[in-house]
């Protein structure tokens, strides 16, 4: 490794995290190459291209010092929370619910942002809260609030799968924070209790209705349920060995809905086949092995939590998806990480995949040193 | 305290940290190792399940309609074939916006109001899922105008296929029937068979089409495509030809059924030939007709109306469903009776100008003089008739009418016939509750009073005559060969007969206008006029509805029968004047086609045209008067008329008579049934078997006209 003529800073690089997901980035090029009719527009350029910028905002990400994320936890919190009050508003005026906010060059959705950035502001709370106030009300009520803020926020859009992103993220760093064990528990009964009431209330009836449909898709195949019906016949007829590059009927003949953004999975199941998942789920496997391996060797509470809230932030996304497209889990518009086509995604994954990156080198600068 | 002691310290949050990171992590292994387990079940237990389901997505068969089985004529020509054809479709369940729809298709295919209109009348009447034909016998430039528009045409099917065609038009209408799209009835009668609803199938609405349905209608092929979810075709997979409907043989001779028709002209009327041999049909023919080429795609307005307009019942097939009483045509079977019953054919009878029954006299048409059987055949004289069946009885003469024929009911697929009626006592009780009179048998003894048949008994009564054997009359060709067995006649009875028919058209008899000489060949015959208003008008005079029905029987060659003829003109006046001349071209045709067809060319000049040509012109001129806004098209079954389950006997509507006619009393009070058609004006028509209270009046006072078939009406 020394004698290798590669300069420093590269060799530095996590290659054996960033390699596997240029593969997968790759394959899901390739998706959305065939998605498209065998074309690299409108998906499958763009897709790498994203891929390619947003590698390198990461690795510009990763050379920020620990302190400076620390510093910057609260106010970029402030920003991404004025940012979805601003997205509301521009919807109240507009008569409309709206998500993003055209920038121009790229339409951002605030609410893409706020899952990295929950995972931070957390992170950096705990770091600042003394381990002896970790299991009492001030280790627990100002993160909830932190953390119920933009998920009300994000839920009045209404966007359910972003605002369970970001409860996800915060629930995990909450537990590894090392909250008592009992309060998940009883979280969770609470849960159980409040579900029913909140299907029946705070979801709206196309949510309500995918739910249903998701307990009993051939209920109604041609409505809500054809998206879960469709995926699923996209997956199972694709067998071992898949149909083959450019041969996935379902996809091709339009079948499928959003072939290339939601259920990019089930496109490339039917033309790769097991072989083709397996893959997909062992650079997943790979992502999260680092992410968690980062966090555990991290220097401090800060870093741990921001690399392992990251990781679990990227996982939610893998997890509900696919989960959803094999018909185990409703139909929430939440897309595949590295392979669904659209910017905000990427930009969202590859901000904790730079985060995790940063946390190592913090470990590499003062692990073995310190 | 407890917690806070367990947190208290960084180290131990770090080891908590390790521990819940573990969980953590081992919950994503968990999510993991679910995930692959259910992608290798979806993929690999369930790979064939849903590949099928993939592929069904993927593979849309659609059903070819089969090619309809040909109808062929007994030299193999074609009544009923099919022509590629270019069509347009809609299935009113998949479409969009209909306004919008038929607005392009408007003006896409040059539709004008009135096919307009029969469209949206069709759209309304339709049942969703069945198609609904827009146009047929496209141009390829429109069949692709439309063609290239479908995506933005849902429910517009456009399709490459056949469709019937009847070569000679009107002139098969009844004979043929004809053929259109499936009901929701004729559909869930199937068991809903997908073929049913396919666009631009059609199933035998009428006729042989209907009765040969099965057979015609063979196997659909099926061509696979590729489709997108929104049913747009990629590409053919494969494609598996359909399997034409068997043909069917009929024993007509196409171009007789054609020369026919059209010589009957601007008559409402029937011919019904028959092969004296074998007892095949030759020919069936009913005319005014319809076309059944205009039927295959539903009846529009202005056709409705144009033929429920005409009052020469274009709707009716008269060769079967067409009930006449059959005057002097039953002479020629009443004298075999009356041999069969033991009179001498020799024996003379005198004629002074009527017979006397009890104290009523019942004209004869002239005074006759002396005449034996022959003769009375020649003259068609009544006298003789009523004498000697009144000493033989009727009930001598009732079961020979049935004997040859009439009264009968024939195993003929497809002509739903009506079999008239042969009266006797029984029959009289049954229907009218009351006893059998003399004057009855006197009626019915001359084919009046009671007695009705259709062309087509008649047809058959004088091919059993002509050759002496029981024959079966037969449509299909396969069905021929068998010989037919002998009547119980003599032949020297027979050769009476023969011989007074023979006289009835080269003697002096009533039909001596139509006699023909085709090398030798010639033709026997039997005139007939049958009253449809007693005494209202006679002859010519009169409105059409009120005139008599002319009527001729004839069979040729004379000396060794092959062909016999039925020929029925509706209010045509008299048999001689308006039957037999239609019989004489027709059996011309069959000996000589080509004099046959001058005779008919220069008449159709006259007519303006061939049936065909004047149905068109017919068309145009409705279309051009009424435009779209013809009557609404009543059910969808219109051609079939309201009395098609009724096989009882009674008389068609066209004749105005309700019930069977009643012969004019010459008594000025009502209902005497009597058997001359003299005299009595102020009789009424409609009394159906009223109490025979006849009059003791036995001179009739003078008639104006002389009735009846004699030949006193020839100019």
């Amino acid at each position: 490794m020394k004698t290798s003529r590669v300069p420093d800073s590269i060799a530095r690089q996590p290659w054996g995290v960033i390699i596997p997901l240029m593969l997968l980035v790759m394959l899901g090029a390739a998706v959305l190459y065939s998605a498209a009719g065998g074309s690299w527009t409108p998906y499958a350029a763009s897709h790498l291209l994203r891929f390619f910028v947003f590698l390198a905002m990461a690795i510009v990400i990763s050379r920020f010092p620990a302190n400076f994320y620390q510093k910057m936890a609260y106010p970029a919190y402030g920003g991404v929370i004025a940012l979805l009050v601003l997205v509301e508003a521009i919807g109240a005026i507009g008569g409309g619910s709206q998500r993003w906010l055209n920038l121009g060059f790229m339409t951002l959705q605030p609410s893409e942002l706020m899952k990295p950035t929950i995972v931070l502001v957390l992170a950096a709370f705990y770091q600042n809260l003394p381990p002896a106030m970790t299991g009492s009300w001030r280790g627990l009520l100002p993160a909830l609030i932190l953390v119920g803020a933009p998920a009300a926020l994000v839920m009045l859009q209404p966007d359910l799968g972003t605002a369970l992103a970001i409860c996800f993220g915060g629930a995990v760093i909450m537990f590894l924070a090392g909250l008592p064990l009992i309060w998940f528990i009883g979280a969770g009964a609470a849960a159980v209790v409040a579900t029913p009431i909140a299907f029946f209330t705070l979801l709206h009836d196309y949510q309500r209705n995918r739910v249903l449909t998701f307990l009993d898709p051939e209920s109604d195949p041609l409505g809500t349920g054809y998206h879960i019906t469709q995926s699923k016949i996209a997956i199972g007829s694709g067998g071992f060995f898949g149909k083959g590059f450019g041969n996935g009927s379902q996809s091709h003949l339009e079948y499928l809905p959003e072939a290339h953004t939601d259920f990019v999975f089930a496109t490339m199941a039917e033309e790769w086949g097991i072989l083709g998942g397996i893959f997909v789920l062992l650079v997943y496997a790979q992502v999260m092995r680092w992410g968690l391996n980062v966090a555990r060797q991290a220097p401090d509470r800060f870093s741990r939590l921001l690399a392992a809230g990251m990781t679990a932030t990227i996982f939610f996304y893998a997890a509900v998806n696919l989960l959803m497209v094999m018909g185990l889990a409703p139909v929430v518009g939440i897309p595949l990480p590295f392979m669904s086509h659209g910017g905000s995604s990427m930009m969202t994954v590859m901000i904790c995949v730079g985060a995790i990156m940063a946390v190592e080198r913090w470990s590499n600068k003062s692990g073995p040193l310190a | 305290m407890k917690l806070g002691k367990r947190t208290a310290s960084s180290a131990m949050l770090q080891n908590s940290f390790d521990r819940r990171a573990t969980v953590v992590g081992a919950i994503q292994g968990g999510v993991g190792i679910l995930l692959a387990g259910r992608l290798t079940w979806l993929a690999v237990a369930q790979n064939e399940k849903y590949q099928l389901l993939a592929e069904s997505n993927r593979v849309n068969l659609s059903l070819i309609p089969p090619r309809r089985g040909w109808i062929l004529d007994r030299n193999g020509l074609p009544l009923a074939s099919n022509k590629a054809d270019f069509r347009v479709d809609v299935i009113p369940d998949r479409l969009g916006d209909e306004k919008k729809t038929i607005a392009t298709l408007t003006e896409l295919l040059d539709l004008d109001d009135v096919k307009v209109r029969d469209l949206t009348d069709k759209l309304d009447k339709a049942r969703g899922f069945a198609p609904v034909e827009v146009a047929s016998g496209l141009d390829w430039d429109r069949f692709a105008a439309v063609s290239v528009r479908l995506p933005d045409l849902p429910g517009v099917v456009t399709q490459r296929g056949f469709s019937r065609f009847y070569p000679t038009g009107p002139c098969v209408g009844h004979l043929i029937g004809y053929v259109g799209a499936a009901s929701r009835e004729e559909w869930e009668a199937e068991g809903k068979k997908p073929l049913l609803i396919t666009p631009g199938f059609k199933i035998g609405k009428d006729g042989l089409e209907k009765s040969f349905d099965l057979e015609l209608r063979g196997e659909p092929g099926a061509r696979r495509v590729e489709v997108t979810s929104s049913g747009k075709i990629v590409r053919d997979l494969d494609t598996r030809d359909d399997v034409p409907g068997k043909p069917v043989k009929l024993t007509i001779d196409g171009r007789l059924q054609d020369y026919a028709s059209r010589r009957i002209g601007l008559e409402s009327a029937a011919v019904v030939v028959i092969d004296c041999k074998t007892g095949g049909i030759l020919t069936l023919a009913s005319m005014p007709s319809f076309d059944p080429n205009s039927f295959a795609d539903g009846i529009g307005r202005i056709e409705w109306k144009m033929l429920n307009d005409d009052d020469h019942i274009p709707l009716l097939n008269k060769a079967v469903r067409g009930l006449y009483p059959p005057g002097s045509t039953m002479k020629p079977m009443a004298s075999l009776a009356l041999q069969l019953a033991g009179v001498d054919p020799e024996e003379r009878v005198s004629c002074p100008g009527g017979y006397r029954l009890g104290s009523r006299f019942f004209r004869c048409d002239a005074v006759h003089g002396s005449v034996d059987m022959r003769t009375a055949i020649e003259k068609s004289c009544n006298t003789y008739y009523w004498s000697m069946s009144h000493r033989v009885g009727y009930d001598a003469i009732a079961p020979i009418a049935r004997l040859l024929g009439l009264g009968q009911e024939y195993d003929l697929p497809g002509t739903n016939q009506r079999y008239g009626t042969i009266p006797d006592a029984a029959w009289k009780m049954k229907k009218f509750g009351q006893e059998w009179s003399a004057a009855d048998s006197l009626n019915a003894s001359i084919g009046q009073g009671y007695v009705l048949a259709s062309p087509l008994q008649l047809a058959v009564m004088t091919s059993r005559i002509a050759s002496g054997k029981d024959l079966q009359p037969t449509m299909l060709f396969d069905k021929l060969g068998k010989p037919a067995p002998d009547l119980p006649f003599t032949p020297e009875q027979l050769q009476v007969v023969h011989d007074g028919m023979f006289r009835v058209v080269n003697g002096a008899g009533t039909a001596g206008r139509s006699r023909i000489d085709i090398n030798g060949i010639k033709m026997a015959g039997k005139t007939g006029t049958a009253q449809v208003q007693t005494m209202v008008s006679r002859g010519i005079h009169g409105d059409w509805k009120s005139r008599d029905h002319a009527l001729f029987v004839c069979y040729a060659p004379a000396d060794n029968p092959l062909y016999a003829m039925a020929v029925v003109v509706e209010h045509g006046t008299f048999g001689a004047r308006a039957a037999a001349p239609i019989a004489k071209d027709v059996m011309t045709y069959l000996f000589d086609p080509e004099t046959a067809l001058e005779t008919l060319h220069s008449l159709e000049s006259q007519w303006g045209g061939t049936a065909q040509q004047r149905l068109d012109r017919k068309y145009a001129a409705y279309s051009a008067q009424y435009g779209a806004n013809g009557p609404e098209v009543t059910g969808t079954e219109a051609v079939e008329d309201d009395t098609k389950n009724e096989t009882e006997e009674r008389p068609v509507e066209s004749v105005s008579v309700e019930e069977p006619e009643e012969k004019a009393s010459p008594s000025p009070e009502p209902p005497a049934p009597r058997a001359t058609p003299s005299a009595a004006a102020g009789n009424t028509p409609a009394q159906a078997g009223p109490a025979p209270a006849s009059s003791p009046s036995p001179a009739p006072t003078a008639s104006p006209v002389p009735p009846g078939v004699g030949p006193a009406p020839r100019p």
